[in-house]
């Protein structure tokens, strides 16, 4: 547990010497200290706290949507090959699609608003998360279901009892790399067309000039998805232990 | 020509100190097939990475040839029991058997020939290009032999290799090794937890003890030099050598002298075909 | 129903479904008569005349270049460090904090900063793409190291088999699949930062002419640029498949016959 304490604190040491030392100059980069020490500042202003909860509300409703929507698809999808195959054409074209694209639509349809944030959120983070749904449901053990056949369960049952279980662990996995996408597309929302939250104040300062309050931000919103990050793993793992996870799933998207 | 001089090995982790082998010692001369058996947990394939260089032992030392071995000697070949997770699945079969040929100095046509030949004597000279995942269970253990055989090593080590095939490829398998060795004349170390297998294949058998491991008993099987699935396994010498392991490792296992049924040997075809306890 | 009947069904919906998606699109449009989305008939008339030869030498190929390059570097990187970081537990305790750090922060904070820091040339939008699209090669190229049967290692052990030969011949094979599942996320990644990088500021590319066609207000231009950055990503998937294909075909096999 040492090492990765100790190599935090050699980045953060060099980053201090390279700015202070002149390598880069302090305008440019801000030392370290002088960066914490403006994020420190702004911490304790409720406008910070609402930029905050601002761009957590932008990737939380996204989110929600995303999961609302992708997970009935992706189950229909993965139990009907019909549908499947009928539906890969397009979902094919669309889904590589990056939702960076729709900034200008968006603003000039949906305009600055909470609106156009969370259709991009919910966008971005659809995808990812149906194909791992379709995947998940698709991927049920055809020996179990032979097996809750010939004992005469029902198609519904056979649904509910044992490809959905089964299905929880790349479900988990898409909702983890659902939630990275949702806030980095949120945050661009606001980045790119003002909607609010840290990225129009990280928008604001740069455009006056303010580095240090730019690093700042740039370091709030780093520990904001580390943190959103580790709070999806945990979530996944306390899901999966009391799910017998028959087989590991392919980390296919990190 | 090869001795284990009280070979020991203990796993530290955290408070819990782990001995899975405790004092194994025995010898083996060339040219011998020598089985090594024991109850299941006895760590025997600790022991043969050991032998192999794969693992530092904790005590004792590993002398092949008057020198302690340290690191996987190059006399030394190694078959493990999972063949599909040693042969490497991105490489022909042709290319598993030459990849530890590579780095030796040996001239490509003395290569390819050694590579040819171990193939031809396993019998798989025709799917020299196929990958191992398209050959069954007993052909892909055929290539790691091969692979073994190609190496062209004085000590062969087998890691129960035909645990995981089923029994009708195992017995060919069997002969496989036995005509090796003939042809070949490697020394070989063969662990085994099939008591019949060790039987027919060796010229000794080691039983090994519960962890932590120990020499039960190292027992002469004098069956002769030509084996045959069927003509061997007839013998009543046989079936008493079989019996007596078997007996030593129950014991093993249950920790205590058995007595009662355990003892009576039904397997034994004496001359009046009766049930009763052999002598031993 | 007979199988038959089943597949013929089944390949009809595959071909009437996305047609009629395109019907749909163009009868709402013409009936919607919003300027703000065209016909689909108009897009494709504006993409032919943009894209079409126009505007790809200008636009189209430094934007491609922008992202292979990009994306090339950070392949190269991360394939190269993964390696030793996922072989070496010491190197993994000292590299995993920052991995895990700037693989959770969302890459768009840092392009005002990158700008401050590098310019608004190629250098740092190329920088920029490589930087970020690093991390989930690096990522799965360590997990793809350390799931590696170790029985296979202890083979190439046992038989003395060199340790470059080793890396060369073993360990890179065996971790390509988890490595090409890396490539996969980071070529999405390098496309969307292409974008958001030239959307934000730059004299040329993809991203530029959106950001153009939004400020004049142009539709046609806009949709055409949307049409076309959708055909970038999905062509540079295909590519990638295709590649994929090619270095793992032994996998597709392995894996059907593993399962068995």
């Amino acid at each position: 547990m040492l090492i990765p304490v100790l190599s935090i604190i050699v980045a953060l040491v060099v980053w201090e010497l390279v700015s202070r030392g002149g390598l880069i100059s302090e305008r440019d980069l801000p030392s370290m200290t002088a960066s914490f020490g403006e994020l420190w500042t702004m911490v304790k202003t409720s406008d910070f706290w609402h930029a905050f909860f601002q761009t957590v509300r932008g990737w939380a409703i996204g989110l929600g949507l995303a999961i609302l929507l992708a997970v009935p698809l992706g189950i229909a999808l993965g139990s009907s090959e019909f549908a499947a195959r009928a539906f890969r054409v397009p979902i094919e074209f669309l889904r590589p699609i990056p939702s960076a694209a729709l900034i200008p639509l968006l603003f000039l349809t949906l305009g600055t608003t909470l609106e156009s944030e969370i259709f991009l959120a919910t966008f971005g983070a659809f995808w990812p998360l149906l194909v791992q749904t379709t995947y998940g449901v698709h991927d049920v053990d055809p020996i179990a279901i032979d097996t809750a056949r010939s004992f005469g369960v029902p198609r519904h049952a056979q649904l509910f009892k044992i490809t959905l279980p089964s299905a929880v662990p790349y479900v988990m996995t898409g909702v983890r790399i659902a939630s990275t996408v949702a806030l980095i597309l949120a945050f661009t929302a606001e980045l790119f067309m003002g909607t609010g939250g840290l990225g129009k104040q990280l928008n604001y300062y740069g455009a006056f000039g303010l580095n240090t309050s730019v690093y700042a931000i740039a370091l709030a919103i780093g520990f904001l998805g580390v943190g959103i990050h580790y709070a999806m793993v945990a979530l996944e793992r306390r899901v999966l232990r009391w799910h017998p996870s028959q087989r590991t799933t392919e980390a296919a998207l990190r | 020509m090869l001795e284990i001089k009280s070979l020991g090995k203990t796993y530290v982790t955290g408070e819990t100190a782990t001995h899975a082998i405790g004092n194994v010692s025995f010898a083996v001369d060339e040219g011998e097939f020598v089985c090594v058996v024991g109850p299941s947990g006895c760590g025997k394939t600790t022991l043969l990475k050991c032998i192999g260089g794969l693992l530092a032992p904790s005590e004792g030392e590993v002398v092949l040839r008057g020198k302690i071995v340290t690191s996987p000697p190059e006399e030394m070949a190694l078959v493990f029991q999972e063949y599909s997770r040693s042969l490497f699945p991105w490489m022909s079969v042709r290319s598993n058997v030459m990849l530890p040929l590579r780095h030796k100095s040996i001239p490509r046509r003395e290569r390819d020939r050694l590579v040819d030949d171990a193939l031809t004597e396993v019998g798989l000279a025709a799917f020299v290009d196929r990958y191992p995942w398209q050959l069954s269970g007993g052909m892909q253990q055929r290539v790691a032999i091969a692979r073994a055989l190609a190496y062209q090593p004085s000590v062969l080590l087998m890691d129960e290799p035909f645990a995981s095939v089923d029994a009708q490829t195992r017995d060919d398998l069997e002969d496989l090794v036995l005509k090796v060795r003939k042809d070949y004349g490697v020394t070989i170390l063969f662990v085994t937890h099939d008591i019949d297998e060790s039987v027919y294949l060796a010229d000794r058998i080691v039983v090994l003890t519960q962890a932590p491991t120990e020499v039960k008993e190292v027992v002469p099987v004098d069956l002769g030099p030509e084996r045959d699935q069927i003509a061997t396994k007839e013998l009543p010498e046989f079936a008493q050598l079989r019996t007596h392991v078997y007996r030593l490792i129950k014991r093993e296992r249950s920790g205590d002298e058995l007595h009662g049924i355990a003892d009576l040997d039904v397997t034994a075809v004496g001359d009046a075909g009766t049930v009763g306890r052999s002598g031993e | 129903m007979s199988p038959r009947l089943y597949r013929s069904l089944r390949l009809g919906a595959e071909i009437a479904v996305p047609i009629l998606i395109l019907l749909l699109w163009q009868l709402w449009t013409v009936h919607a008569d919003d300027p703000k989305f065209p016909r689909l008939t108009t897009i494709i008339g504006e993409f032919q005349d943009l894209w079409l030869f126009s505007q790809f030498e200008s636009d189209v190929l430094p934007s491609l270049e922008r992202v292979l390059i990009g994306f090339g570097i950070a392949v190269v990187v991360g394939v190269g460090l993964g390696i030793p970081i996922g072989l070496s537990r010491w190197a993994r305790l000292w590299a995993m904090p920052h991995v895990e750090y700037w693989r959770a922060m969302p890459p768009p904070a840092l392009i005002p900063i990158s700008i401050v820091l590098l310019g608004i040339y190629d250098k740092q939008k190329i920088s920029f793409i490589a930087f970020f699209c690093l991390f989930p090669i690096l990522l799965n190229a360590i997990d793809g190291v350390r799931g590696i049967e170790p029985t296979l290692i202890d083979t190439a052990r046992s038989y003395g088999v060199p340790w470059r030969d080793t890396v060369r011949r073993i360990i890179l094979p065996a971790a390509m699949p988890q490595i090409f599942a890396g490539m996969r996320t980071s070529l999405s990644l390098a496309v969307i930062i292409m974008v958001l990088t030239e959307y934000w500021s730059s004299a040329n590319g993809v991203g530029y002419v959106l950001s153009n066609a939004k400020n004049t207000l142009q539709m046609g231009p806009m949709w055409a640029a949307i049409l076309l950055i959708g055909l970038l990503g999905y062509g540079l998937n295909l590519l990638l498949s295709l590649v994929e294909g090619r270095v793992l075909a032994w996998h597709r096999g392995y894996r059907a016959t593993a399962s068995k």
